[in-house]
């Protein structure tokens, strides 16, 4: 990974749209009451951005090549299941994107010193919690996303309408506090806001019930896992190996 | 001339005749493109609920900014998305040198060869925002025309950009992702300048021309552009369109028609 040192940071630096929101709702923040500073804003928005790093996962693509080129037949003997090659390299990327993270944001604090803050431990503890879960959580949504590639070519392209509803709805745009309370606690039923929101918050220092969700990211994991097995066990059988 | 305009029908004509093969992927991308309006809107939605105008843009007024926000969206991914993505291929597998070996200029044939039809549900889109906060001020015809003129501008320097960075794959050969981060920047275009603060107002007019693309449209169709903005588009839009065409000739003394 460390080999493609451009491209990393280039899409360390691609996560940008949290940053033009941080602009926007700073200053908005600044002449209409929202209940939440231009610096909480500030704080919020990077904690977004670091969430997004942290969650980034790219396994429909690479799943829906190896189906499309047949590279899964080889896979399939190995005594291991495919999935495990596809979340080691997920991990192993996000150490080598760590610098350029860790880069970005002292380049942030130093621009914007306002904004410093230290979470304190117990937070930062659970934030390690949260962000693992929504890895976790990002990673069986869009590798269930990923079994429809042994029934079409494009699977990807549900992954894009699942990423733009995702990314307006997870609190990537605004905290969710923002949004009108019935839409609100319609979300929270949903896997959305424990991907951005919930990590992010945490973060932040706003208020979040951990137990209940915690709880409901687990849950939600628990189902995305579930249909996965269901969805491959189908899959493999409808799979014809072209091309390799 | 006429010779060129025969290319891209018969360029186009193919490219929709093979794009046509995926028919469902016209579905999802009718799909994320109404998702992606909806999602534009109700992020409008969160700032006007609480009684924010953006330094004084009222929400029908900020809704023709998403409108053509969501119209370059749209011409992005018909005319320049595939064309670029396209370059890159041909750099990776060598294949550049047929290209440069055709009696045409090698700008032209790389970026009209390609057409998406999958980029129309935005345009369409676009284009219905436009017209739908347009009625509701009352915005005559001839706003209209007079607003395509800072688009078009709006058009070309987006082009020009998307070209460069294409021209810069001679080098770096995988850009995909510098063409994300571009696509990130101009994310900002779905909010009037005025928006942000002062920094931001300047690398988004002097830096990465958004403000060019959405909101000096948008003030021209609302009768409050000042002409120098618009002047200054023309300026802009030229003086990258020169500069997109000798970055590529230059990026071309380097070609090394890797594994061609």
């Amino acid at each position: 990974m460390l080999e493609y040192r451009a491209e990393l940071l280039l899409w360390a630096l691609s996560g940008s749209l949290p940053f033009i929101l941080m602009g926007v709702w700073g200053e908005a923040a600044q002449q209409v009451n929202f209940g939440i500073s231009s610096i909480e804003f500030a704080r919020y928005f990077l904690a977004v951005y670091l969430v997004r790093q942290i969650t980034v996962v790219w396994v429909i693509w690479d799943f829906e090549r190896e189906i499309v080129d047949g590279k899964l037949s080889f896979r399939l003997l190995q005594p291991l299941d495919p999935v495990w090659h596809h979340i080691f390299s997920h991990l192993g990327e996000r150490f080598a994107r760590l610098p350029f993270i860790a880069g970005l944001v002292t380049l942030f604090f130093l621009l914007y010193p306002a904004a410093f803050w230290l979470p304190s431990l117990n937070n930062l503890g659970l934030f390690a919690i949260a962000g693992i879960g929504a890895f976790a959580l990002q990673f069986a949504v869009q590798y269930t996303l990923a079994m429809f590639a042994f029934w079409t070519e494009k699977a990807s392209s549900i992954q894009e309408v699942w990423f733009l509803v995702h990314l307006f709805l997870s609190g990537a745009i605004a905290p969710l506090e923002l949004f009108p309370s019935e839409m609100r606690s319609i979300l929270m039923w949903t896997p959305f806001p424990y991907i951005i929101n919930f990590p992010a918050s945490i973060l932040t220092g706003l208020k979040v019930d951990f137990a209940h969700d915690f709880g409901m990211m687990l849950i939600w994991i628990a189902i995305f896992l579930i249909v996965n097995r269901w969805l491959w066990k189908k899959g493999l059988r409808q799979y014809s190996g072209m091309g390799a | 001339m006429y010779r060129y305009l025969n290319l891209i029908k018969i360029f186009w004509k193919t490219a929709i005749a093979s794009e046509l093969e995926y028919r469902l992927n016209f579905v999802f991308a009718a799909l994320s493109s109404l998702g992606g309006l909806a999602g534009s809107l109700f992020s409008l939605f969160l700032f006007y609920r609480k009684g924010y105008n953006f330094q004084g843009w009222r929400w029908e007024e900020a809704l023709i900014v998403v409108g053509i926000f969501t119209f370059l969206e749209g011409f992005a991914n018909t005319f320049l998305a595939s064309n670029l993505s396209r370059i890159v291929k041909h750099i990776q597998n060598g294949t550049l040198d047929f290209v440069l070996l055709k009696p045409i200029s090698s700008q032209f044939w790389l970026s009209f060869h390609s057409f998406s039809l999958w980029g129309i549900p935005d345009l369409l889109f676009g284009l219905g925002i436009i017209f739908y906060g347009g009625s509701l001020l009352e915005i005559g015809i001839v706003a209209y025309f007079l607003a395509a003129i800072p688009l078009i501008f709006g058009m070309i320097i987006m082009y020009s950009l998307w070209f460069m960075l294409g021209a810069t794959s001679i080098w770096f050969t995988k850009i995909y992702n510098m063409t994300e981060v571009l696509k990130g920047l101009l994310a900002a275009g779905r909010f009037p300048i005025a928006a942000y603060p002062a920094t931001y107002r300047f690398f988004f007019t002097f830096v990465v021309p958004v403000a060019f693309m959405t909101t000096i449209p948008a003030q021209i169709l609302l009768g409050r552009g000042d002409p120098v903005w618009l002047i200054g588009g023309g300026c802009l839009a030229t003086v990258l369109l020169i500069l997109s065409s000798r970055v590529w000739q230059f990026a071309l003394r380097f070609n090394t028609s890797a594994s061609s």
